[in-house]
């Protein structure tokens, strides 16, 4: 099977101090991984050196058959102005940016799939709200309508529900299995080992340094779990190593 | 004195043709202005706005000292200035621990004591009152022909960059993922900031030209929801008011510049407090409805 993604002796960490160490491993194309593992295991790390946010302190990340621009991000915290005054279906259109570009025009088919990508998140009827009058939840599933419309063959999201009800969380994991049906390549950091279990193929357990990767129910064992602790105990020596990686 | 209303309304243009250069002066940094101004304020950025204008200064005086009171000179100098403390405080907020309010802070500040320093060491009060006040009543050709070229400049560059420029303010991680575009739309937007600052200057002078920016903006968020109408908005407020602050130093002998930004400060008070959209009589108003 060929991969989507390469870690190669990939380390990964802000102002020289690394977070991710020397990471090794192959995320196979149209796989639906999950990322786990303590705070300060540098999950968010990886996902910023996959986008090319962080260059690498060493190794590399190197992409199989996918272009590297073919990537969408959902960012943990989205650093969004709640207050600016754009609609629902403005923000989503956003997701054209590829097709569109920064002048391209919005045509017909372009606003069908708009309005298509609003009503597979269940956002129908708040299309002309603007942005600030939602909630956490639909501003959650407005994100996802946008990132349904980038089109990408790999789709990286960072505990993507986080603070969301279990209604909303329902739809929008349908969204991603969605995706994963598509063949295409999902990543996600992901906190809660339920989710995990009853929706992920794959996973990754990281704790700066590789834990273990592989079928899911391999990988989260309790074993590892204790591991993936103790690892990341074991490097809280200088705070400003360990600390950072969830920044 | 007049026998129609109107009359004291159009006597003035009528009669004077420094009065005329000044309406269109300010319709032009109006319809230039303006709306750079809606994009400050939606950036959260009203007080950088005002921290640039006192930052030209320096830029303004030595042009000053150089070639007197020479529209070119000033000018240069003024961008020359502006540009320098922007890229500057940017510069130091990337590569250093500090932030962008602490880093603009320290440069407008330094250029703001040089720029004191040299007008006064070297020029009268009347040269430093007009650097810091303007002289909308004595605008030449050159001067507006100046004002109207900004002002088109800045029109036809805010249309182009008006998509990413949303996105840089509304989500600019979306858009440094998608897009390369951040950083050219954040220093083509501060280098706008500036030409308009060093436009204004001429007409209001450094302390008042950010305030046709920032007051109708402000104003505007009272009464329109979306960035056009926003901009619109914006746009017919700062016109509005110059016209009557224009109105209001001629039949009352007062400095023109401080009326008109005062007119603006009235239009936005008006609006804080009647305007649809958030506005104090709109929120007494719509509570029952949300208890009900």
């Amino acid at each position: 099977m060929t991969h989507a993604l390469a870690f190669r002796g990939l380390s990964l960490g802000y102002d020289r101090h690394p977070v991710v160490l020397h990471l090794d491993g192959e995320i196979a194309e149209g796989s639906m991984t999950a990322i786990v593992g303590p705070n300060g295991a540098g999950k968010s790390t990886l996902l910023k050196g996959v986008i090319g946010a962080l260059s690498p302190l060493s190794g590399q990340v190197s992409f199989g058959s996918v272009a590297r621009d073919d990537i969408a991000y959902l960012p943990q915290q989205s650093d969004i102005d709640r207050s600016f005054p754009i609609s629902v279906v403005e923000m989503v259109a956003m997701g054209l940016w590829r097709e569109v570009g920064p002048f391209g025009r919005l045509g017909h088919t372009h606003r069908t799939r708009v309005a298509e990508a609003i009503s597979a998140v269940g956002l129908e009827g708040f299309e002309a709200r603007p942005i600030g009058s939602l909630s956490g939840g639909q501003m959650q599933r407005m994100l996802f309508a946008r990132l349904l419309l980038q089109d990408a063959r790999i789709v990286l999201l960072d505990e993507p529900f986080t603070a969301i009800d279990a209604r909303t969380m329902a739809d929008l994991i349908d969204v991603v299995r969605r995706w994963h049906g598509e063949g295409r390549t999902v990543l996600a950091v992901l906190h809660d080992f339920e989710t995990v279990r009853g929706h992920f193929p794959e996973t990754l357990m990281l704790a700066r340094e590789l834990v273990a990767h592989g079928p899911t129910a391999q990988v989260l064992t309790a074993e590892n779990q204790f591991r993936a602790r103790q690892m990341c105990e074991a490097c809280a020596g200088p705070p400003h190593t360990c600390g950072r990686s969830a920044a | 004195m007049w026998e129609a209303p109107w009359e004291a309304l159009l006597e003035p243009f009528a009669s004077f043709g420094f009065m005329r250069r000044a309406l269109l002066g300010c319709i032009a940094i109006s319809v230039g202005a303006t709306p750079v101004g809606v994009f400050l304020m939606l950036r959260r950025m009203s007080l950088t706005g005002d921290a640039m204008a006192h930052a030209i200064l320096p830029g303004a005086a030595v042009g000053y000292l150089v070639a007197g009171l020479s529209l070119g000179a000033m000018t240069l100098g003024g961008l020359i200035a502006g540009m320098a403390v922007a890229l500057l405080s940017g510069l130091v907020t990337r590569v250093t621990a500090l932030r962008e309010d602490a880093s603009l802070a320290a440069f407008y500040l330094i250029s703001l004591a040089l720029g004191v320093l040299i007008v006064s060491t070297r020029g009268s009060n009347v040269d430093l009152m007009h650097v810091l006040f303007g002289t909308v009543l004595a605008l030449d050709d050159a001067a507006l022909i100046l004002l109207c070229s900004i002002a088109s400049l800045s029109v036809l560059t805010l249309a182009a960059l008006f998509r990413p420029l949303v996105l840089e303010c509304a989500d600019p991680q979306f858009l440094r993922s998608v897009s390369g575009l951040s950083a050219v739309t954040h220093f083509t937007f501060l280098t706008l900031v500036v030409l308009n600052l060093v436009g204004g200057f001429h007409a209001l002078g450094t302390l008042m030209a950010v305030g046709i920016m920032i007051l109708p903006a402000a104003a505007a968020r009272f009464w329109a929801a979306s960035i056009g109408w926003l901009v619109i908005a914006a746009v017919a407020v700062a016109m509005l008011s110059s016209l009557s602050g224009l109105l209001l130093s001629y039949h009352y002998s007062l400095p023109s510049g401080p009326a008109i930004i005062l007119v603006a400060g009235i239009a936005y008070g008006v609006s804080l407090v009647f305007g649809p959209t958030g506005g104090l009589v709109a929120r007494a108003l719509l509570r029952p409805h949300f208890n009900s």
